[in-house]
């Protein structure tokens, strides 16, 4: 049933090919529709699953042979965090579109584009043959590139061609280092095979996993903005329209994060433990200069861009830990920053700067948004408040039980990530009096545009405002919801190697 | 000398002679019943004769299920070789549908004829097994490709790139030549196998090493690999845009098909070795240079192309880098990978050029900036130019993708202790700079916004209708490429 995510999606994006093109009422509806479907398929099929069988255990959904000369299947299959990250995309998508209501311009297109994004995203966290995982991977490049280029702002040329080749090249080394695997596996099993859970149980030599790992972790790891390599993040979100940012920041870093999770770390676990160090640090790294960078930003957008990069500094300090609790963190900072960090891009891309056509901090002091835009104010602080890591929301929980497990590998990095969360309240905080509770006495704008009154936030924004919220307060308060899909996964076969060994 | 049994080789070459008769029947039907017709119609009937003279052929071609050799390796067939030639027809039926358009020249049945007549070549050509058949359906290849590319005779720019070609050719055919001779003193024999068996065990001689670097070269002009590629981006550029989708598609599966051929049986035993430190004289380290070469030069050169048919002549160099991986790896698994790679490039190839060519023929010239705007001009074309563009630079679940990694898992399984990874790696982060270039063309078309004088892109159906079959046969091919490779 979860297969159909990805068929409904793709379905969706050739009925918009089919439509007229100057109907973009249609366009929005049949998108809404698509997305709706796969989020309510990607609903009940995975509660069927946890239902039926041990989230734990990675469950077939298709398996057919696809190219047998070398050994590749059509193999969609899921576990709790495939099942939790399809959710991720559902919800992800809907709010996207809702978000994006307002696009006049080739709407048709947009959400041609928008949808084929989401079908390689869906198709991705399902996919259990690596060549499957990184044709799906590679498929979500091409209508990133085209939803910035076309439909973005501020240089949007630039950070579209940025993040394409950004995520090219991460998917190159990819390749290189699965070309390898697949020669090594067959040497060893005898017979070519791509299949994920055979792979896993290859003995690579440590001397190849040396190797082979970084280069397949960092490639995934671009993604997934590891440090120094994030910096497609900041200009491909501040460039993509707002339904690309709350995608990219959303669910695409997740790709990342996943693909270093499900194939690099399962597949060379040796290579994982020996550079367990040099991921931490270049995570660490990546909190606190995101989090500083983020402080003295000017354009809102940069703000919310570069916390990106510090949140996903957690996830791939949870992955570093390889302790069960670390990586659980890490797995649930996925789902929370994917809904926070949707929510943020969505208030100040869609709410604020849609309708005031600034996202310049001086211009936006003088604007006194939080009269003129409550709700959008009111959001705003929730999802800062969920984003510094609140109590009560999806963010605590995470970033604590990464914070716990990786309290037991390495306590320095530990202390200075935890520094980072401390200038991520300074950001949020700063981000949130300048651009909409600020003191600073109105200009008279004598022609200016925003004399006239702003148009009031419309009914699809409040619903995705409140869904996404609602979304992160349910696993803020009940996080056994999906603590319940994920912790059984880490004791299942596939990881036995990781966390086998490690510093438990 | 054994005598000739015509009967039988007029049967074994029963495709070429199909070819040839239309060839006839196209060129005469154009000089008598469609005299006066207007140019379309001579070039629809033309086209309609042609693809059904090429598909009967190659209807024959597969279904005859025959293995022969006539006169000593002279004329070779068999079903692998008779999948080639149908693959070869099929790119020429293509070639041809997307020439219908034309306006550059009225003398149509001259036109269709030398195509035809160069796919006749081309047929001999791989089935050939012996030095000097080679190397006549070479040049009789090559002779008509010198033609079709000066074929526009109103643009002083087809004829400088004829006259190009024609003399890098010349002297591609004469280092061959030399190759070959040096080949047959030693083995006493044309004939591949035999010549193969007298250099057995002998070693690398210096006159051995002279012959092969010769060959090399001579096959190194005809498949444009860096450093013998330079008559290529201008070729590509000046020829009529059709012309240079048939050098870039059919000429090359044959090239390609040759050379492994020449290299695999008459060179057998003096492969040497392109391991990383453990370098063995032979030919292969050679064409590994050759192919690393190429690609980085042809990838990196592609980036500052403003003419898109120049674009695409450097990436057909980068291209033939790849392809000579496949050669390299000289195993059963790598020859499949590289003629699947050699056909879907083709069959791409010519659907990028039959864009070209549309809006080419719209607007004036093949610059970058006429290809703004196209999806909104001509949303199918658009359409068509990216599935091909995403091809050629390797995106998944496209032909291109799969041919690549078929080409690159098939070289790293060639050689024991992952030996020849180190050009596989350069090759794939190689194919990400490609990534850029094609980028561009579809940034132009996609993203960019067209001129408000923009002329408007009239689409043919027929060579309309021909592109979508391409550009499906490409996703098709990407999918499941097990429809190609169970011949291969």
């Amino acid at each position: 049933m979860l297969a159909w995510t990805i068929y409904i999606t793709f379905i969706g994006v050739l009925v918009l090919m089919l439509l007229p093109r100057d109907n973009a009422r249609a366009a929005r509806i049949v998108a809404l529709l698509t997305a709706i479907i796969g989020c309510a398929i990607a609903f009940v099929g995975s509660i069927q699953q946890v239902q039926q069988v041990d989230p734990g255990q990675v469950t077939t959904i298709v398996k057919v042979p696809w190219i047998p000369a070398i050994g590749a299947n059509y193999y969609l299959a899921a576990d709790g965090i495939s099942l939790m990250l399809v959710v991720l995309t559902g919800l992800a998508a809907i709010a996207g579109i809702l978000f994006s209501w307002n696009i006049e311009k080739r709407t048709k297109e947009f959400f041609a584009f928008y949808l084929a994004l989401i079908g390689g995203v869906y198709g991705v966290f399902l996919s259990f043959d690596v060549l499957l995982l990184f044709v799906f991977y590679e498929l979500t490049i091409i209508p990133k590139y085209f939803l910035i280029a076309r439909w973005g702002s501020t240089r949007k040329e630039y950070g579209a061609m940025k993040l394409a080749l950004y995520s090219f090249v991460g998917s190159h080394l990819v390749l290189i280092g699965l070309i390898a695997a697949w020669v090594v596996a067959k040497g060893q099993l005898g017979q070519p095979t791509l299949n994920l859970m055979d792979l896993a149980q290859v003995h690579f030599s440590t001397g190849f996993q040396h190797w082979v790992f970084p280069l397949v972790f960092v490639g995934f790891a671009i993604l997934a903005g590891m440090w120094p390599f994030h910096t497609w993040a900041p200009t491909g979100h501040v460039a993509a329209p707002t339904a690309g940012s709350m995608l990219l920041a959303g669910v695409v870093m997740k790709l990342g994060a996943y693909g270093c999770l499900r194939v690099a770390m399962v597949m060379f676990p040796e290579g994982a433990r020996e550079w367990q160090w040099a991921i931490a640090a270049l995570a660490v790294i990546g909190i606190i200069y995101g989090a500083g960078v983020a402080l003295v930003q000017r354009d809102f957008k940069f703000v919310i861009g570069y916390s990106s990069v510090s949140h996903m500094g957690f996830v791939l300090l949870g992955l570093a830990t390889l302790n069960t609790i670390g990586l659980d963190g890490a797995v649930l900072q996925m789902f929370s920053h994917g809904i926070i960090a949707g929510l943020l891009f969505a208030v100040v891309g869609r709410m604020v700067y849609d309708r005031t056509h600034t996202r310049d901090f001086n211009d936006l002091e003088t604007m006194q948004l939080g009269k003129l835009l409550p709700f959008a104010g009111v959001t705003f602080v929730i999802a800062g408040i969920a984003s510094m890591g609140l109590p009560g929301f999806s963010g605590f929980i995470a970033e604590l039980q990464v914070l716990m497990g990786a309290w037991t590998v390495f306590p320095k990095m530990t202390i200075l990530a935890g520094v980072g969360i401390l200038i991520g309240v300074a950001y949020t905080l700063r981000a949130v009096q300048k651009g909409f509770y600020s003191d600073a006495p109105p200009v008279a704008h004598g022609d200016q545009a925003h004399d006239h009154p702003l148009e009031p936030i419309t009914v699809a924004e409040r619903f995705g405002a409140v869904m996404l919220i609602g979304a992160s307060l349910v696993i803020g308060i009940f996080p056994g919801l999906l603590m319940n899909w994920i912790e059984p996964c880490f004791k299942s076969p596939l990881f036995a190697r990781l966390l086998g060994g490690g510093a438990q | 000398m054994n005598t000739v049994d015509y009967y039988q080789m007029l049967r074994l070459s029963a495709p070429e002679a199909i070819v040839t008769v239309t060839m006839l029947v196209v060129l005469a039907a154009d000089l008598t019943v469609l005299r006066g017709k207007s140019l379309a119609a001579r070039f629809n009937f033309g086209a309609l004769l042609s693809v059904l003279g090429c598909a009967s052929a190659a209807c024959l071609a597969l279904h005859r299920h025959v293995e022969a050799n006539l006169c000593d390796g002279m004329l070779v067939v068999n079903p692998s070789v008779d999948f080639i030639k149908v693959a070869l027809l099929a790119l020429t039926i293509f070639t041809v549908l997307i020439s219908t358009p034309a306006k550059f020249t009225e003398h149509v049945g001259e036109y269709l004829s030398l195509v035809l007549l160069g796919t006749i070549a081309l047929l001999f050509l791989v089935s050939a097994e012996d030095l000097l058949m080679i190397f006549l359906a070479l040049e009789f290849a090559s002779l008509s490709l010198y033609i079709l590319t000066a074929f526009n005779k109103r643009n002083s720019k087809s004829a400088e790139a004829a006259l190009k070609y024609l003399l890098f050719g010349g002297m591609s055919a004469a280092f061959l030549l030399f190759g070959f001779s040096l080949l047959y003193g030693m083995a006493g024999s044309t004939n591949l196998g035999d010549i193969a068996k007298a250099i057995a065990g002998k070693g690398l001689d210096p006159l051995l090493i002279a012959a092969l670097v010769m060959t090399v070269i001579g096959f190194g002009f005809k498949v444009a690999a860096v450093p013998f590629h330079l008559w290529a981006p201008d070729a590509y550029e000046g020829a009529p845009t059709p012309s240079a989708a048939f050098i870039g598609s059919g000429s090359k599966v044959a090239s390609f098909f040759i050379l492994a051929k020449i290299l695999t049986l008459a060179f057998a035993g003096t492969e040497g070795s392109a391991v990383w430190h453990g370098y063995v004289a032979g030919w292969t380290p050679v064409i590994a240079i050759i192919a690393a070469l190429s690609m980085v030069i042809g990838n990196l050169t592609a980036i500052v192309q403003s003419s898109v048919k120049r674009l695409l002549a450097y990436s057909a160099i980068a291209h033939a880098g790849y392809m000579l991986l496949g050669v390299l790896g000289n195993t059963p698994p790598s020859h499949t990978a590289l003629m699947f790679y050699v056909i879907t490039y083709g069959a791409t190839t010519i659907g990028a050029f039959g864009v070209v060519f549309l809006v080419e023929q719209a607007t004036g010239s093949d610059a970058l900036h006429n290809f703004k705007g196209l999806s909104k001009r001509a949303p199918g074309l658009a359409l068509c130019l990216m599935i091909f563009l995403l091809s050629l630079g390797g995106i998944p679940p496209l032909a291109g993708f799969t041919g690549k990694f078929f080409l690159f898992s098939a070289a790293v399984l060639a050689e024991k202790d992952l030996g020849l990874l180190w050009l596989v790696i350069l090759a794939i982060a190689m194919s990400a700079v490609s990534f850029y270039y094609y980028l561009r063309v579809l940034k132009a078309a996609y993203v960019e916004d067209a001129a408000e004088d923009a002329p408007a892109i009239r689409v043919p159906l027929l060579s309309f209708l021909a592109l979508a079959l391409l550009a499906l046969l490409v996703i098709l091919l990407g999918c499941a490429p097990g429809l190609l490779t169970q011949y291969l």
